[in-house]
């Protein structure tokens, strides 16, 4: 085949990748066609990768072939057996590939070139490496946090803002530099090894609670690292997906910003968050329960949902942490046999990334059309029997509405108060993530359910099926 | 500047625009969804990493094309399948069950 027959393919493969990518995702608007664009960004990313098998520039397909099935086989390996509760944890460890991805392709780029690099390839390579280098590290941080590896509290220290931002205008004056003199291999590498260094500083500070946003964030770094990468090679679609990337990410992170009432610079700089875990077994279940909190057995909180007509419940992350979804689906079809309406709320901040708590519940076989967004249920927890709490803290805190000395003020909350009862679920009476007192848990109207969430919600369905048992009988 | 330059930045503009539009409405349930396909789409980078790994600029590019294009496909394999996996989990409530 000639070379400009060849250029024509690849060219109308990138064109083709481009719409079906933007397709597939317009028909993620709804659930109904979300698989159908999966399967449209499916074939335009094999066309893509086709069309760039026939570049003239590729000599040889054996180091690429052994790329591709090593990375099949652990891309295959890790999209079957990852479970849903390790969502974020792995969306976290992806954007750390797709970052290592990018930055290494920027060195290879200024390798290739060498001194002979233009300005314009050279300013674009030096921020795909800048951008690609602190994806990289700073998303392997947010992995570490997630996975408890790494504490969730904030980690700071003395003028770490100022000592980021002199890493982050240093690096923009690397760049600048080697636009006028790329001869400088050393400052090509400083601006790897300043990437590297911040992507690290800038995650550490972030409290396990925010990690939804830096998510957000890093895909958004992601993104505009790949969009700086088409600059640099002139190729057109890898500029459209990374802006559609990074435009996602900044979406969503404006989104969890908003949900939580907090600017972005508040979570990416302000080091929020004091006791931010959960911490399992830390103590027995029930030390510290003040003497105004109205404590309830099983059989108590049994009898209250015997009778509830409607009921709400309201998941959070101590939902994932103990796998309770299916406990709590199982509670939720035992009280619609027994004639309740059952809903849930999703606060858009429940769990640690965008739409965690759908994710579990879906897996839980929950069907959709039962699930709440904040805006549709919250005028109706005032005329429901019982809101059910699993797991969640500070999105029910009435602080947020209440006091203004909060860190939370502000905040958009379940308002679980206004339900006729509530049951909350909960380890022990340890603080939420910012560290404050939620008084829905010693409101008189509140009955607390103390222990594992996975275990007293089985228990609890197991009360209601036997009481409805007895009464039939 | 490059005519190939401001092509692109053209490209870059209208598809930020694009995307805006386009992921905005995609509603809280499928978000996480969502950045699974985007993560899987991003992936794209794959393109970059294969002319490294494939074109002949001494061994070091070739070196760090293959690990690109490892990290790359890992994405667009790993992404796309788990996506998947978690779109099928979403059902409406059975017609039978009232």
């Amino acid at each position: 085949m000639n070379a400009e027959l060849n250029t024509t393919i690849i060219v109308v493969s990138y064109l083709a990748a481009s719409i079906l990518f933007i397709l597939g995702l317009q028909q993620m608007g709804k659930t109904e066609t979300a698989r159908r664009g999966i399967r449209l960004a499916e074939v335009g990313m094999f066309l893509a990768v086709i069309g760039t098998l026939l570049d003239h520039q590729i000599v040889s397909y054996h180091w690429i072939a052994i790329g591709i099935v090593v990375g099949s086989a652990i891309g295959t390996a890790m999209g079957l057996l990852i479970p849903m509760v390790k969502m974020p944890e792995r969306i976290a460890l992806s954007h750390a590939f797709g970052g290592l991805a990018v930055a290494l392709v920027g060195v290879s780029e200024y390798l290739k070139h060498g001194v002979h690099i233009d300005q314009l390839t050279m300013a674009a390579t030096g921020f795909e490496v800048f951008l690609g280098s602190l994806t990289f590290t700073g998303s392997l941080m947010a992995f570490g946090k997630l996975q408890g590896v790494l504490p969730g509290r904030p980690i700071t220290w003395p003028l770490q803002n100022v000592m980021n931002m002199v890493g982050v205008v240093a690096a923009v004056a690397g760049v600048l530099f080697m636009i006028n003199d790329p001869s400088q291999a050393v400052v090509f590498y400083a601006i790897l090894g300043a990437g590297t260094v911040l992507g690290i500083t800038l995650v550490l500070p972030i409290g396990g609670a925010d990690m939804p946003v830096v998510i957000c964030l890093l895909n958004a770094y992601a993104g505009l690292a790949a969009s700086a990468t088409g600059f640099a090679l002139g190729n057109n679609v890898l500029i459209i997906c990374g802006a559609l990337d990074g435009g996602s990410g900044i979406i969503l992170g404006l989104m969890m910003s908003k949900a939580m009432n907090r600017s972005f610079s508040n979570v990416l700089f302000g080091a929020v968050g004091g006791t931010t875990e959960a911490a399992p077994a830390a103590g027995a279940p029930g030390a510290g329960i003040p003497s105004s909190a109205n404590v309830g057995t099983i059989e108590d909180a049994a009898d209250v949902l015997s009778a509830a007509r409607s009921v709400i419940i309201v998941p959070g992350y101590g939902m994932a942490v103990s796998q309770a979804q299916h406990a709590v689906r199982d509670l939720a079809n035992a009280l619609i046999a027994n004639g309740a309406e059952v809903r849930y709320a999703i606060h858009p901040v429940a769990g640690r990334m965008p739409g965690h708590m759908n994710v579990l519940l879906a897996e839980a076989n929950v069907p959709y059309d039962q699930l709440f967004d904040l805006d549709s249920i919250n005028d109706d927890f005032a005329s429901t029997d019982v809101a059910i709490v699993v797991g969640a803290n500070d999105v029910v805190n009435p602080a947020a509405k209440t006091q203004t000395s909060s860190p939370i003020y502000g905040m958009p909350i379940l308002a679980v108060d206004q339900a006729r009862t509530a049951i909350v679920f909960k380890r022990s009476f340890n603080p939420g993530f910012a560290g404050i007192e939620n008084e829905l848990f010693t409101k008189s109207s509140t009955m607390m359910v103390l222990g594992d969430a996975k275990k007293s919600v089985a228990s609890l369905t197991q009360a209601v099926k036997g009481g409805e048992v007895k009464h039939a009988a | 500047m490059s005519i190939t330059t401001i092509m692109g930045l053209y490209v870059f503009a209208l598809a930020i625009f694009v995307g805006w539009q386009v992921i905005s409405k995609v509603p809280h349930l499928l978000h996480t969804p969502l950045m699974s396909a985007t993560n899987a789409i991003s992936g794209i980078s794959l393109v970059g990493s294969l002319v490294a790994a494939g074109s002949d600029h001494g061994m070091i590019t070739t070196i760090l094309g293959t690990i690109a294009v490892t990290a790359a496909t890992i994405n667009v394999v790993g992404g796309f399948l788990i996506t998947d996996r978690m779109l099928k989990m979403f059902k409406k409530r059975p017609e039978v069950v009232k």
